[in-house]
């Protein structure tokens, strides 16, 4: 790995009292697919929502050798790093078309704009037969379509997704899946995601690190760690 | 109070007594009338409450006394140009639209924008000090005593029919049906209105787009504030007597507007103060004259326990 695109060290979030993270330091090289794990509550939201500027942190981050942290949510996604949060968050009430839209929303150039929408049907046809559609009528596997395609209409370079399996039906699981490890390989960007599902997260990555209580634990090349005693007792369901 | 009461059951009896049918009717279209030019003031002042409740999900009191400043620009402003002609009418319009615009969103970047992420509690506090605020200062700078509003626009009434039409009711509806039109142009048609509805779903995921928060709450209480300045002008073209408290009462009945439409939905603040307007008009033209003031209350009343998300609102989980 040559020099790191995400460089993050000794990140701390506390929630008043609680420390969600107590110093969680990783790296992320250009065009790596890497995956944090961890049950309930180990801190994963919170490791995205400090990097996107959703929450305050302090320790350090750096993205493309700049400082990240510190800086407001709507810079930080100009910088072209891309988040898709747990949850979904698609603008329920706006259509699917408008949520696209909200997405290229720092974009003044209209040609890379309608571009960049083609690639997103390109990647989610179904996208496409749902333009006029508000978001909120959508099943949560197309919803969450739409979450990724909105991040991708922002040009990012890097892209975090936050469990991206979650409540969502299992052809559907396979099929965004597929989709993530080609923007990966055909667009070039960099990923990191977050799962619970941890055979699943572990299957596509090149990379990963396991996050307990706001700490990591454990790291390492991901086909590794799938054979860890450890891990498959915890997280692979044994 | 009882002298009242009569009396309004007397002109009552009068009216139902003689030609009946045609009498009835034509009473009937112009208390509509009446109602519907009330009800679009009122209307313009609860797109305001709706629109930075949308946003921020706090009921911004000050809103009312800006109402109270645009009667005033207009007050000033008609001094300044010729009295009663349509463009020098439209004209002060927009400078009281525009002060108003400036008046709110530097109340925001003051008062309310340090209180982000504090405790809803404090922040409606917060309004309710500064609509205090404004309207002492405003008693102080520019006495209490009523002064007379003047002739913006070109005075006259003409007949439609049964109904007695004043030039100033044409102006009120007509200004307020196109602010309405251009609000529902903005809110639908334009980055910045779309951003605007981006943020009132959900302000974290809207940050995540790259929109600036601060940006879109600075537009929208900009653009509540010049509605709710245009209302000050138009109500004080019917009412032309103002004062600096006068802001009180209508302020009221726009919120009541607003939640009965369901808060936070705009179609939901216009359609709400229609109806108030046009009911308190009814009610003030009958035998129970003296409750028009309660009636809009009543409504609010009766619409909170039969639906409590308003009229056009629906119910939402509240997300944490």
């Amino acid at each position: 790995m040559s020099a790191p695109l995400l460089q993050v060290s000794d990140l701390r979030v506390s929630y008043g009292a609680i420390n969600a993270l107590s110093g969680v330091s990783f790296a992320i090289g250009l065009g790596e697919i890497v995956t944090l794990i961890g049950g309930n509550g180990a801190g994963k939201t919170t490791t995205l929502r400090a990097l996107s500027g959703l929450v305050r942190a302090s320790g350090t981050a750096e993205f493309d050798g700049q400082p990240l942290l510190g800086q407001p949510a709507h810079r930080i996604v100009a910088r072209g790093l891309g988040h898709v949060p747990e949850g979904r968050m698609v603008f329920s009430n706006l259509t699917v078309a408008e949520n696209l839209a909200m997405g290229a929303y720092l974009d003044r150039d209209r040609d890379r704009v309608a571009r960049n929408r083609e690639e997103v049907f390109a990647l989610f046809p179904r996208l496409r037969e749902r333009l006029r559609q508000t978001a909120g009528t959508l099943s949560g596997g197309e919803q969450q379509m739409l979450a990724i395609g909105r991040a991708l209409m922002g040009n990012p370079r890097f892209l975090m997704l936050d469990e991206p399996s979650l409540g969502i039906a299992p052809r559907l699981i396979t099929t965004i899946f597929e989709q993530i490890v080609a923007i990966n390989r055909q667009r070039g960007i960099t990923i990191l995601l977050v799962e619970q599902n941890a055979n699943l997260a572990l299957e596509v990555s090149s990379r990963a690190y396991v996050l307990e209580t706001g700490r990591i634990v454990m790291s390492g090349p991901s086909p590794e760690l799938r054979a860890d005693p450890r891990l498959k007792a915890t997280y692979l369901g044994g | 109070m009882q002298g009242r009461g009569r009396r309004g059951q007397t002109a009552g009896l009068t009216a139902r007594g003689s030609a009946p049918n045609l009498r009835g009717l034509s009473e009937f279209l112009q208390q509509l009338l009446n109602g519907i030019s009330l009800g679009a003031i009122y209307a313009l002042i609860a797109l305001g409450y709706t629109m930075v409740y949308g946003v921020l999900r706090f009921i911004n009191f000050a809103h009312a006394d800006l109402f109270m400043v645009g009667a005033f620009l207009g007050y000033f402003g008609g001094r300044l140009v010729p009295a009663g002609t349509l463009l020098s009418g439209l004209g002060v319009l927009a400078l009281a639209m525009a002060g108003c615009a400036v008046l709110g969103i530097v109340i925001e970047r003051l008062a309310y924008r340090p209180l982000r992420g504090a405790p809803t509690l404090n922040v409606l506090i917060t309004a309710i000090g500064v609509s205090l605020l404004i309207e002492y200062s405003g008693q102080l700078v520019l006495g209490a005593a009523p002064r007379t509003f003047p002739e913006l626009f070109p005075a006259g009434r003409f007949n439609l029919g049964p109904v007695v039409v004043s030039t100033n009711q044409l102006v009120v509806i007509g200004v307020a049906v196109l602010l309405m039109i251009g609000l529902e142009l903005i809110v639908h048609r334009t980055r910045i209105g779309t951003a605007m509805r981006a943020v009132a779903l959900n302000p974290r995921a809207a940050q995540l787009v790259g929109i600036n928060n601060d940006v879109v709450i600075s537009f929208t209480f900009g653009l509540g504030s010049a509605l709710a300045g245009a209302g000050g002008i138009l109500y004080a073209l019917n009412y032309p007597s103002i004062d600096p408290l006068m802001g009180v009462m209508p302020g009221l009945k726009a919120f009541v507007a607003a939640v009965l439409g369901g808060i936070g939905n705009i179609p939901g603040a216009a359609l709400g103060g229609l109806l108030i307007g046009v009911v308190e008009t009814y009610v003030g033209g009958s035998a129970w004259s003296t409750y028009k003031d309660a009636i809009a209350f009543a409504v609010l009343i009766l619409v909170l326990l039969l639906r409590p998300a308003g009229l056009l609102g629906r119910v939402t989980v509240e997300k944490v």
